[in-house]
């Protein structure tokens, strides 16, 4: 064959040599289509197979299919290409499709058992084997729980992040440091346990709403000097420099252009780590008493929170306890999300312009 | 190898906005032709449009036919990713990857298509790049080392090394000297000035003294006024334009009255 | 980014005033009382735990370590962290194995193959569902999840059933570590897949598009510029959501019918973790009962620790290659 006509044999179709074959358009569908059939066959060859075992069937045979098809008309890399961008596909698919029965489920079930009346009323005399009920001293309490544990982690970690960041030097920051680190890693129950041993047990405390809001507050400490220092850290120092190039005190710097500056950022991360606390039972079913009814005393008796609300539903196990719960999960998750919400809301409307 | 690209009645968008208007153009095999032109007239985006990496933005697209030796790189059935085998590109800041060393930097672009890599000896190519690149004495004994570690002007020679590693037909660069110093800078003209014995080469530079002394051909880019697409405005052999322009446009950037 | 210079101070005044000095150096000593009080907080948490923990050391009959049983108030004493043990780690390592590979797939996919809208919408989906707590989570599992994991159990016994992990001798699927692992892996795949996202978006622009204009298509641009980059944030996001796993306490103790004995026959019901063994058996626990829950917390604690310090330093480690210098 003369050079020429290899070239024509080549072009064939092709608008030069630059161009290359690909899979058609619907490549992918044909590709299921055939993989479909393939299934059929192996499916009716061997009995093994549900539903559930099919289906995994006809995916594996679509990709081999795609694959080999891609590999003989396309070449190797974009036949490796399509590959990858299925399974990258599969498992964003197969990540959405968990999380969303979940929301699904949540949602369904819980607005089923929802009611006006479960959001204003307690489970004062409601016996666990009736239906209604609501969670009003568990929403009560949760507020005041979270509410006073912010109250003691905040200025505490706000004014531990200003140390770290604008005077530790030497070792005793080092030491901070460390041990803020350390603290990130304590397990919510380890934090739940040692309130119990240390504040109940060996101080004779009583379990209350505030024993809870201590646990919180060990939990909460961590994330707030964190997130708090990283905000700091971003303010630029022309700030600081313009500052006492005036006759500022340090100290006035800090608070009254430092803070002010980094202010979005500090809320959002105080907001973020409410969020993810206010949803935590396992400190909460050491430190507290599950009352029934209202208490809204954060410092004596049992104290509901919306979290032990729903793990005492579930222990109680009727259908009308597990009803309960859903709809108590729905309540928590839409507290959680709305602040979760919320502080992204405030770090998108204080962010400082992007260079 | 060093192919022509013909560039005919070129129009590129992004989404709705046609940025680049109206361009015909002629680029000559072992040629160094210079784009030139004020801020944001479209030269880099011209440039972009030749490899194809506009389309890295989504949105873009163009109208119009580029091209390559009479093959248009725009056709249906050609892949952006065989263009820029084949038209290669370096960048306004030197970029080497940097978790690689200087070795397997050169040869990145070898490993992706095996086709291109059958048959040859990996450390003959990187010698061989390195060399056309200027810079095989200075790095020849610290391959292995990463490519990030080096200056800024060697960065650029080994992101220059790693272009014509897989033997392109034209190699584009995008203002590649003017994030390095002065010295640095002149290495690569003189590197510019070796390269076209081999490859076709389209530059954008910012710097008309650059441009006059580098390129054969210049192409004078501008916008009509804020807002609108921007144009060729006129293109010749450098010594014309900058000796004597025909376009009242290009004497006055050329003379420095606006830009 | 220069995380690392502090910021400046302030220049000493030239006019001394006192009000000037006082002001700073009670905010100064303000300051560092919350640090030396945290510090000291977190010190007496550990020293109070380790006395606290002491009791269950002295009057065990059984080996801390080796012993499967848990009868901390028998007379004598006769318990051991194995069963425990064994229980976190397989259900750790198996939520790791599953959610792993699916969190680095969604967030490249949401990094990378979705649209700019999508990938917007979709991040922040991801990003809350972080976010939600894991009692509901455990309720899920208990509710829904469990009823349909019954056909693959089944299936992995029927046809795998020559793998000792998946022989289910008794008949009963439920209430398994296995279904607790798959729901702890659900649990931390937001988590990985929300941080891993962050460290592919900040592969810097220059080396995707150095590794494009070379010819490479898309997943070759990602294993040749965004992985290498992407490592060690990806490797530390990992081990943040190992943290999580172990840490889980409530979806477990829901989950898992409470059995303490090492049972590689994972599918069958039964099993137990450090965390959920606290949750289970504190309201029953006699003094030296107390003492060997808070121990075996000790023990957690120390293991959430060293991973989150590998992760740091894996971290830091790698801050030189990362190429965000350049």
């Amino acid at each position: 064959m003369s050079l020429a006509e290899k070239d024509a044999e080549v072009l064939e179709g092709l608008s030069s040599q630059l161009a290359m074959r690909s899979l058609p358009r619907l490549g992918t569908l044909y590709s299921a289509l055939i993989g479909a059939a393939l299934t059929a066959v192996i499916v009716l060859l061997t009995p093994a197979a549900g539903i559930a075992g099919s289906v995994v069937i006809w995916y594996l045979m679509y990709m081999l299919v795609q694959t080999v098809w891609s590999f003989r008309v396309e070449g190797r890399r974009f036949a490796v290409n399509r590959l990858v961008t299925t399974v990258v596909w599969t498992t964003f698919l197969i990540a959405l499709s968990a999380l969303v029965w979940i929301l699904i489920s949540v949602t369904i079930r819980g607005l089923s058992a929802f009611s006006w009346d479960f959001l204003t009323g307690t489970m004062r005399n409601v016996s666990p084997l009736r239906e209604g009920g609501g969670l009003l001293h568990a929403l009560v309490g949760t507020l005041e729980q979270v509410g006073m544990a912010a109250l003691i982690a905040v200025p505490i970690s706000i004014l531990v992040a200003i140390y770290l960041v604008e005077y530790g030097q030497g070792r005793l920051a080092l030491f901070v440091t460390f041990f803020v680190d350390v603290m990130t890693g304590v397990p919510s129950i380890v934090a739940g346990l040692f309130i119990y041993t240390f504040w109940v047990l060996t101080f004779g405390f009583e379990r209350s709403g505030f024993a809870a809001s201590l646990a919180l507050t060990i939990l909460m400490i961590p994330v707030i000097v964190r997130s708090t220092e990283e905000m700091l850290k971003i303010v630029p120092n022309d700030l600081r420099e313009a500052s006492y190039a005036l006759g500022v005190p340090k100290w006035k710097t800090i608070v009254r252009i430092v803070i002010p500056t980094a202010f979005g950022g500090i809320v959002t991360g105080v907001m973020l780590s409410i969020a993810r606390v206010a949803g935590e039972t396992a400190p909460l079913l050491l430190t507290t008493f599950l009352s029934q009814s209202m208490n809204p005393n954060l410092f004596t008796g049992a104290q509901a929170s919306v979290p032990t609300f729903i793990w005492d539903q579930i222990s109680s196990g009727t259908p009308a306890s597990i009803d309960r719960a859903w709809a108590g999960a729905l309540v928590l998750i839409v507290v959680v999300v709305f602040f979760y919400g919320l502080a992204r809301l405030v770090a998108r409307l204080t962010a400082p312009a992007r260079q | 190898m060093a192919k022509r690209i013909d560039i005919e009645d070129l129009d590129i968008y992004y989404g709705d906005f046609k940025a680049v208007e109206g361009v015909n153009l002629s680029i000559e095999p072992k040629s160094v032709t210079a784009f030139i032109g004020p801020s944001g007239c479209g030269k880099s985006t011209v440039l972009r449009s030749l490899n194809r990496m506009h389309e890295v933005i989504p949105g873009a697209y163009t109208e119009g036919k580029i091209l390559l030796e009479g093959d248009d790189i725009y056709a249906p059935d050609v892949d952006p990713v065989n263009v820029r085998g084949t038209i290669g590109m370096v960048f306004q800041r030197p970029n080497p990857f940097p978790t690689m060393s200087i070795y397997d930097n050169v040869v990145a672009g070898l490993k992706l298509d095996r086709a291109k890599g059958k048959g040859k000896n990996l450390d003959d190519v990187v010698e061989k790049s390195l060399k056309g690149a200027n810079l095989w004495e200075e790095v020849k004994d610290r391959l292995s080392r990463p490519g990030a570690g080096l200056s800024g002007g060697q960065q650029q020679r080994l992101c220059i090394a790693r272009a014509i590693a897989v033997e392109p037909q034209v190699l584009l660069m995008d203002e590649p000297a003017s994030a390095l110093d002065p010295i640095s800078t002149l290495a690569i003209e003189d590197l510019v000035h070796e390269l076209k014995r081999n490859y076709t080469i389209v530059i954008v530079t910012h710097n008309m003294q650059q441009a006059a002394r580098v390129s054969d051909t210049t192409a004078f880019f501008n916008l009509a006024s804020i807002g609108q697409p921007g144009r060729l405005v006129e293109s010749g052999p450098t010594e014309t334009i900058f000796t004597s322009p025909v376009e009242r446009a290009t004497e006055d950037y050329i003379s420095g009255r606006f830009g | 980014m220069s995380t690392d210079l502090k910021p400046l101070d302030a220049p000493t005044p030239r006019v001394q005033g006192s009000s000037v000095r006082l002001g700073d150096r009670i905010f100064s000593s303000l300051t560092r009382g919350a640090g030396i009080f945290v510090l000291v907080l977190m010190a007496a948490i550990g020293a109070f735990l380790v006395w606290k923990a002491i009791p269950a050391f002295q009057n065990n009959t059984g080996n801390f370590f080796t012993t499967q049983e848990w009868f901390p108030d028998a007379n004598p004493p006769f318990f051991g962290i194995a069963a425990l043990a064994f229980g976190t780690a397989v259900s750790s390592v198996i939520a790791m194995i599953i959610a792993v590979p699916i969190a680095i797939g969604t967030a490249l996919f949401i990094a990378f193959f979705a649209s700019r809208r999508a990938s917007t919408s979709l991040g922040f989906v991801i990003d809350v569902l972080a976010a939600v707590p894991s009692i509901i989570y455990g309720l899920w599992g208990l509710q829904v999840l469990m009823n349909h994991m019954e056909g693959i159990t089944r299936w992995l016994n029927d046809y795998l059933g020559f793998i000792p992990i998946f022989n289910n001798e008794i008949g009963i699927y439920t209430k398994s570590i296995f279904i607790a692992s798959v729901v702890l892996a659900i649990m931390i795949l937001p988590t990985i897949s929300a941080l891993s996202r962050e460290v592919f978006l900040q592969v810097p622009r220059d080396h995707r598009e150095a590794s494009l204009a070379l010819g490479a298509t898309r997943w070759e641009m990602i294993r040749m510029a965004v992985l290498p980059f992407g490592r060690p944030g990806v490797i530390s996001a990992t081990m943040l959501g190992l943290g999580r796993a172990l840490g889980e306490t409530i979806a477990v103790a829901l989950i898992l019918s409470a059995a303490f004995e090492i049972n590689w026959h994972i599918t069958e019901p039964g099993g137990n973790t450090f965390a959920a063994n606290i949750a289970l058996k504190w309201n029953e626990a006699g003094p030296i009962g107390l003492s060997a829950l808070v121990a075996s917390g000790l023990i957690l604690f120390i293991i959430t620790l060293v991973v989150n310090m590998i992760a740091r330093a894996i971290i830091a480690k790698h801050k030189e290659f990362s190429g965000a210098n350049s």
